[in-house]
């Protein structure tokens, strides 16, 4: 059982984070470093450094796996899931498997192992880093882009010609095997220390073996959105959180 | 007292796995194999081991890739439609330089194709397959006993090297029930996998450890540039080629024409071999038994005594290639496949009689 810590001033780098490779290497207002430092932080608190295992899809999100000071897994687009379930069942259950991915590679690409990594109730945690794009590709469409949003395949802006966003928590939350889903954003100070309480929810989950954990994190995406860093926190105050609100939509101890 | 026992194909193959402590399997149902999958799901968990069905066989092949990650000995299998998914596993499996077993149950191709025997796989498993120029160990079993014997040096050869390895047969030998002295083999010892991971516990040194399927393009130790891994890999191939080759002569000697042929084909071809050879004619066999690394040595030496040069497998003409290759243009490479089948249908076959037809025409 983790022990509470007292409330530590955080200054500088969370020890387990490389924070200079990672702050040299994504675009100016990105969120991908912060979800980074709030995993780092998170891991720290709990006292997982040593059993955690961390896996990476392709996308932004990629480069994560070689961020922290412990073991990651980069693997291919969409398929965190399916490593996560077998190095979770391989090692008997033992290591703590959390994947970080995009919302391409964990939706689109990555649906049929997301869906059935919840449909086989994995004991893993699942957080879908969601910036309504497919980012490091330059901007296209994903499963999460907004009706009207202009990307780089949808040009005029998404109609529902191509469909409408996918709401994943509220999605899965009905499903059984799901413990926890939930959805956080890092946009601001206040929801960063909610979102980093959703994680540790979702995590000890896992520790106490209930089900599948499920985060999604609303993440800034300044560049594909040709938006400056600061008008990107106003479209995820203004137009993202009216699509995909944000809280806990499935919370439970126990699953019978 | 060792255990001698009548067993059916897939069923060998299973417990060749056992033989070799395979700790995991994560598969899919498809014919003709599904008696693999279902052997793991009732004997896995019995003996401590892990089962997993996956969603697809994409599902299986990166399984099998987080598996293999923690060190442990895993595997998967399939047939051809199933093979196709993992691809892109393998091209992963391949950069990340993860070891692991993966069977392939043959059927005739492609598409969905046919749920019986075929050899249409060959160049896929043998020039994958995936992007990227990468190799897969495959070996090609001909019989039950093979099956058992394979899977067990595949681990080996898997760990050894750090590479995926194939063991390749077909829905007749997976099909067929031969006798079976149950030895589990011992294939030398193996450094220990510093690299595994699993939680940072696990780790003598207390560092972590990182498994990428990107090596070269995200900069992780050693290879922190692109052309540093392509060096290991090249180095890797060549180490493979120059060590791992194995093959089987029936009658090579003396013969004046020789068939190449692997898998159930070798055996029916063995048998045009012994009628040809009671009726005068000197007919030899080479068998290869490591598709990759493919004995191109052992064909150029048939070659270079003048034998005339005979393919026979049960497709429209993929080994044959290699042969060419072995060959070197000293002589003609003749081609005997599956439009030679018995009749039409999916469960026709190239017989014995067939082939010694052709041997006829070619030596008389």
């Amino acid at each position: 059982m983790v022990e509470t810590q007292e409330k530590i001033w955080v200054s500088g780098s969370p020890r387990l984070w490389f924070r200079h490779k990672s702050g040299a290497r994504q675009c100016p207002g990105c969120h991908h470093p912060i979800t980074e430092r709030l995993i780092a932080e998170v891991v720290d608190e709990m006292g997982l450094e040593n059993d955690i295992v961390l896996v990476t899809g392709i996308g932004c999100t990629s480069r994560a796996a070689g961020m922290f000071k412990f073991d990651a897994v980069l693997s291919a687009h969409g398929r965190p899931p399916d490593v996560a379930t077998a190095i979770k069942r391989t090692l008997d259950g033992e290591p703590i498997v959390l994947t970080l991915q995009g919302d391409g590679d964990c939706i689109s690409i990555g649906a049929g192992p997301f869906f059935n990594a919840v449909a086989r109730a994995e004991k893993i945690t699942v957080i879908m880093a969601n910036n309504a794009n497919y980012g490091t590709t330059g901007g296209q469409m994903a499963p999460t882009t907004l009706l009207g949003q202009i990307t780089s395949t949808t040009p005029e802006g998404r109609t529902p010609h191509f469909g409408y966003p996918m709401h994943v928590p509220e999605m899965i939350a009905p499903l059984k095997g799901v413990a926890y889903a939930a959805r956080g954003s890092v946009h601001t100070p206040a929801n960063y220390q909610r979102t980093k309480k959703y994680l540790k929810t979702a995590l000890q989950k896992q520790i106490d073996k209930v089900g599948f954990s499920f985060l999604e994190i609303l993440s800034a995406c300044p560049p594909d959105w040709h938006l400056n860093p600061v008008d990107s926190l106003k479209w995820i105050e203004d137009r993202m959180i009216p699509e995909f609100p944000l809280g806990e939509f499935k919370n439970v101890d126990k699953i019978e | 007292m060792v255990e001698r026992i009548l067993v059916q194909g897939n069923e060998a193959i299973c417990l060749g796995a056992a033989s070799a402590g395979c700790h995991a399997f994560f598969g899919y149902p498809i014919t003709p194999q599904n008696e693999i999958t279902e052997w793991f799901a009732r004997e896995l968990p019995k003996r401590g081991g892990v089962f997993v069905q996956s969603q697809s066989e994409t599902g299986s092949i990166n399984m099998l890739f987080g598996g293999a990650a923690t060190g442990r000995r895993v595997m998967t299998s399939t047939s051809s439609p199933g093979w196709s998914l993992m691809q892109e596993g393998f091209s992963c499996l391949a950069n990340a330089e993860l070891p692991c077993v993966v069977v392939l149950v043959q059927r005739a191709g492609p598409g969905q194709g046919t749920t019986r025997h075929g050899q249409t796989d060959y160049t896929s498993a043998t020039h994958g397959g995936g992007h990227g120029g990468y190799k897969n160990i495959v070996l090609a079993a001909a019989t039950v006993p093979e099956n058992y014997e394979f899977v067990q040096q595949a681990f080996h050869l898997a760990d050894k090297y750090r590479n995926p390895v194939i063991v390749l047969t077909d829905a007749i030998i997976g099909q067929m029930a031969e006798p079976l002295e149950l030895k589990a083999l011992d294939f030398g010892s193996l450094p220990p996998k510093d690299w595994a991971l699993g939680g940072k516990k696990r780790h003598a040194d207390g560092q972590r450890r990182i498994i990428s399927c990107g090596q070269g393009q995200v900069p992780i130790e050693p290879y922190t540039q692109y052309l540093y891994l392509m060096q290991e890999l090249d180095k890797k191939f060549k180490a493979i080629q120059a060590s791992e080759v194995k093959y089987e002569t029936y009658k090579t000697e003396d013969a004046e024409l020789a068939i190449v042929a692997y898998g159930s084909m070798a055996r029916v071809s063995k048998e045009a071999v012994n009628a040809a050879r009671e009726q005068g004619l000197k007919v030899g066999l080479l068998r290869p038994i490591t598709l990759w690394p493919f004995p191109l040595q052992a064909v150029k030496d048939l070659a270079s005594n003048g034998m005339k040069i005979l393919v026979v497998e049960d497709s429209l003409g993929q080994m044959v290639e290699d042969v060419k290759l072995g060959v070197e243009g000293k002589g003609p490479v003749h081609f005997l496949g599956m439009l030679a089948r018995h009749n039409p249908t999916d469960g026709g076959m190239i017989l014995p009689g067939r082939i010694l037809q052709e041997i006829k025409s070619l030596l008389l």
